[in-house]
């Protein structure tokens, strides 16, 4: 693959550092008045998920990463990967536990879901920001019950556990959003 | 009005208004203290030899000309004539450089004062920033204490190969082979810069390696340092100033110097401007000079984080 120059960092290229694919977030050039110019890179390791900051001599360049993020929708798990499949040409892709991530606690088979493939390998999985899954375990919530503040921990069928109101009982479904996984309303009533 | 539109100014017009007050301000600073403003040009056939420093070139005509990076030159030739104390607050152009703290073309205060030594320009410069924000805290110091005090090394005394390995640490592999001088800005940019205190920081007695156009001495320890310092408002670099070289002979050894670090570097040879060279050898007075930044300064004053939000428009917008 190709290599990036320092002044064609953006925010949002793929490169290699240091053999791990990341993502550049920030490019600030700094240049003393009287010395060379260098450049501050802020990088998210795609493999690893932290943030860092690089340092580089203007000029420096990273080598491009086959990063690419793809559509996909999510088929089903036999608890070692999980299946997904390219939409438009029904290519299938298997990811395991690392990469398919905190995206468990919200998968449901159909969903359509971002994949980002490092190499044509699925390195992370990204769920649709909203959600929409059914309770299946909670205690019932007698009513004036506010002693957790008016909420109670809710088993989702994906296995998440969420904090919703103490109206809602086994069998709803609620809409959560699963960037903060927080309850957002109910869907249907039983 | 928003002004997301690209055909709008980056700064708001209150921030314009801002701008406007602080031209006037610097000018009756200086007007009050009896220093002349001269408006030296922009246009010029020479131009710096400095090889981290790339002019912007324009064509009069059939003929190569560089737009300013700075007005030193001019105002030195005008030093040379007996123009006494001068100030220059004007534009001024270097290439490629944009940032969050730089645009291509930003405004520069630049002022020598005859018979000063570069300590007294400093107290001047505090001043000048004292009259802008009133019970400023000011602290001076040494260009080693500071090194010493944030990263435990004498920047004169330690071994390029230290100063290399501390630089690949600090930024990357590209530095493994790098200048002396070039290892310390690092350093200094990276580690030193982030961690000064609030205020006004005044940082003096440069290693000789980065004098440029000061003059070089020996310090009270026996180290060879350049009588350079820079002023770092609130962590930010803001201005440069030197006791000035007045040997021709030196000054065209420098020039000299320069350009074999630019044919090193593979970058565009720069002659190097033999009114200044002429101007020199005639006599240019004893005198201290400084350039500081005023989209910089007014990015402090207002709270802004980006030089855009200072300027009417950035070169995103020009």
């Amino acid at each position: 693959m190709s290599n990036y120059s320092t002044n064609e960092f953006r925010s949002g290229l793929k490169v290699m550092l240091d053999g791990d694919p990341c993502s550049i977030l920030d490019n600030e050039l700094v240049k003393p008045g009287k010395g060379q110019a260098f450049n501050r890179v802020k990088l998210r390791n795609l493999n690893t998920g932290r943030v860092l900051d690089k340092t580089f001599k203007s000029g420096e360049q990273l080598e491009a990463a086959d990063v690419m993020d793809t559509d996909m929708q999510y088929l089903y798990t036999d608890g070692d990967f999980w299946y997904f499949m390219e939409p438009q040409t029904f290519e299938q892709h298997q990811a395991d536990e690392k990469a398919v991530g905190d995206a468990l606690l919200w998968l449901s088979e159909q969903d359509t879901v971002v994949v980002t493939l490092f190499n044509g390998s699925p390195l992370s999985v990204t769920p649709p920001n909203h959600v929409e899954l059914e309770i299946v375990e909670t205690d019932p919530g007698l009513r004036g019950d506010t002693a957790q503040g008016g909420s109670k921990p809710a088993k989702l069928v994906t296995g998440a556990v969420v904090k919703v109101p103490l109206f809602l009982d086994q069998g709803e479904i609620i809409r959560v959003d699963t960037r903060t996984g927080e309850y957002q309303g109910r869907v249907s009533a039983k | 009005m928003n002004q997301s539109n690209p055909w709008q100014p980056g700064a708001s017009i209150q921030a314009l208004r801002q701008r406007s007050e602080l031209l006037a301000q610097l000018r009756g600073f200086f007007h009050q203290r009896q220093v002349m403003e001269v408006d030296v040009p922009l246009l010029s056939r020479a131009t710096v030899t400095d090889h981290n420093i790339e002019s912007i070139q324009a064509r009069n005509g059939d003929v190569a000309a560089y737009l300013q990076t700075s007005p030193e030159y001019f105002m030195k030739r005008l030093l040379a004539s007996g123009s006494g104390d001068i100030y220059s607050l004007g534009k001024a152009f270097r290439s490629a450089e944009s940032g969050r703290r730089h645009n291509p073309e930003f405004s520069l205060l630049e002022w020598y004062r005859c018979g000063w030594d570069e300590h007294q320009l400093m107290d001047e410069v505090a001043e000048l920033i004292a009259t802008l924000v009133p019970d400023i805290a000011v602290r001076r110091c040494s260009y080693a204490d500071v090194f010493i005090r944030h990263l435990q090394i004498d920047p004169h005394l330690t071994g390029l190969v230290d100063l290399q390995r501390l630089a690949v640490s600090a930024g990357s592999e590209a530095w493994a082979e790098e200048s002396r001088a070039n290892c310390l800005d690092l350093l200094f940019s990276v580690l030193i810069e982030p961690h000064l205190d609030d205020g006004l920081v005044l940082v003096y007695d440069y290693p000789a390696c980065q004098a440029a156009l000061a003059k070089c001495a020996e310090d009270s320890q026996g180290r060879r340092i350049s009588r350079r310092f820079e002023a770092f408002l609130n962590g930010v670099e803001l201005a440069n100033g030197y006791c000035e070289l007045t040997d021709a002979t030196e000054q065209a050894a420098r020039f000299a110097e320069d350009q074999r670090l630019r044919q090193q570097s593979g970058k565009a040879a720069v002659a190097a401007d033999q009114h200044l060279l002429a101007a020199m050898e005639a006599g240019l007075p004893e005198c201290a000079g400084v350039a500081l930044g005023v989209d910089r300064l007014l990015m402090q004053l207002q709270g802004k984080d980006s030089i855009e939000q200072v300027m009417p428009f950035s070169w995103a917008r020009c």
